[in-house]
């Protein structure tokens, strides 16, 4: 049933906000401290786990493959909803300093990547399967 | 006219279903036919989205960009924190659990480097700028982490509107521009692995910026960029009114 994929993924998403709202509060912060990472977490454990099989198999995986595939369409309305009348009007602070943040936070993505392990690992992108993605997307 | 808003207005996120589609079908088709699938067509929807949430920002007037116009609400439901949220957590379904621990410590590396050196960078401009009150210089480097940690940061310390306000649209010029920049630059930072990936999310941190962005890079890399830029801001909140306030405050 397509609804128990989508019901797990409900019950991933507010036991991650749950907990994500605690530490907030635990940590004097006045914001969720990572509830959709946790939440994804919970996913994702439970997709590799044979525990849940009937809850993420056959037509129940379908509920959550199509909020993922949703999850473009999604970001376009987001884009769309953005203050960015806001931004534009902040002036030019506002301009430079997020222009730079960008600037310097991209720089250090590539020396950050070299932690822990070899960089060659497991490229998932190259043009082919680009393409491809694109037509079944 | 009056049918067509009563309708509209009372099926708003299913007319919102439907623009969309319209937008992306517009925007794989001009990716194909001007650009030869050089750009990505979802990074060409996410333009759109942008070019119309200013439109709708300055014609409506308000802070949610073409949702504000009456016709178009739905696109605040289908595009709000819930919904994005939701569809983010399902881009995790099948993901392993061996490709995270291998980037395990540098994407939580990358998460406190990137909340630091954006606010770093932040207050160095606010400082470049003329701002000497430590409280200001704080809020705009905050800003520059997020268009959250800017005025929770702001709130805490007691700075005015106007820099409250400024470091909100230094969050956004900067969530904006990584929905932008990102496609266009990914192959010159080695984006196209989970590792880099996660290592990207923890440096970028807007949830907003980083979903658009690698959505319109490679929407296999989005679980693994979304899941450390979600720790982002919380770590944001939590340091910007402490530690970085007090060192702020001692160096000024």
């Amino acid at each position: 049933m397509i609804i128990y994929g989508v019901a797990l993924l409900s019950v991933c998403l507010i036991l991650g906000m749950l907990i994500g709202e605690t530490l907030g509060v635990v940590l004097g912060v006045k914001a969720n401290v990572g509830g959709v990472g946790i939440a994804m977490l919970f996913l994702i454990i439970a997709s590799n786990s044979s525990r849940f099989k009937a809850l993420i198999e056959g037509a129940s995986g379908e509920g959550i493959k199509f909020w993922s595939a949703m999850y473009i369409p999604i970001v376009v309305a987001m884009a769309a909803r953005q203050n960015v009348a806001a931004a534009i009007d902040g002036g030019l602070l506002a301009l430079v300093a997020g222009v730079a943040a960008v600037v310097v936070s991209f720089a250090l993505v590539p020396v950050f990547s070299k932690i822990g392990g070899d960089d060659s690992s497991s490229p998932v992108d190259n043009q082919k399967s680009k393409n491809q993605e694109t037509e079944s997307s | 006219m009056d049918i067509i808003e009563t309708v509209f207005v009372r099926n708003n996120l299913v007319v919102a279903f439907a623009v969309v589609g319209l937008t992306i079908w517009l925007s794989y088709f001009l990716a194909r036919k001007l650009t030869n699938n050089r750009i990505h067509g979802s990074a060409i929807a996410i333009a759109i989205g942008l070019l119309a949430a200013y439109w709708g920002g300055v014609t409506a007037g308000g802070r949610t960009g073409v949702a504000d116009i009456a016709l178009l609400g739905g696109i605040g439901l289908m595009g709000g924190g819930m919904m994005r949220d939701f569809a983010i957590v399902a881009t995790a379904f099948g993901v392993h659990i061996s490709e995270l621990k291998k980037a395990g410590l540098a994407g939580v590396i990358s998460i406190f480097a990137g909340v630091i050196v954006s606010f770093i960078v932040g207050a160095a401009i606010a400082v470049m700028f003329g701002y000497t009150d430590p409280a200001a210089i704080t809020t705009i480097g905050a800003g520059a982490v997020t268009y959250i940690v800017g005025p929770v940061t702001g709130e805490a310390i007691g700075a005015s509107d106007a820099v409250i306000t400024l470091s909100v649209a230094a969050g956004l010029v900067k969530s904006i521009l990584v929905m932008i920049g990102t496609p266009l630059i990914a192959r010159h930072i080695g984006l196209d692995n989970p590792q880099s990936a996660m290592v990207f999310g923890g440096l970028m941190g807007t949830t907003s910026g980083v979903a658009a962005g690698l959505a319109a890079t490679d929407p296999r890399l989005v679980p693994y960029g979304a899941m450390t830029a979600t720790f982002y801001t919380g770590l944001g909140c939590l340091l910007g009114p402490s530690i970085l306030y007090f060192i702020v405050s001692g160096i000024f």
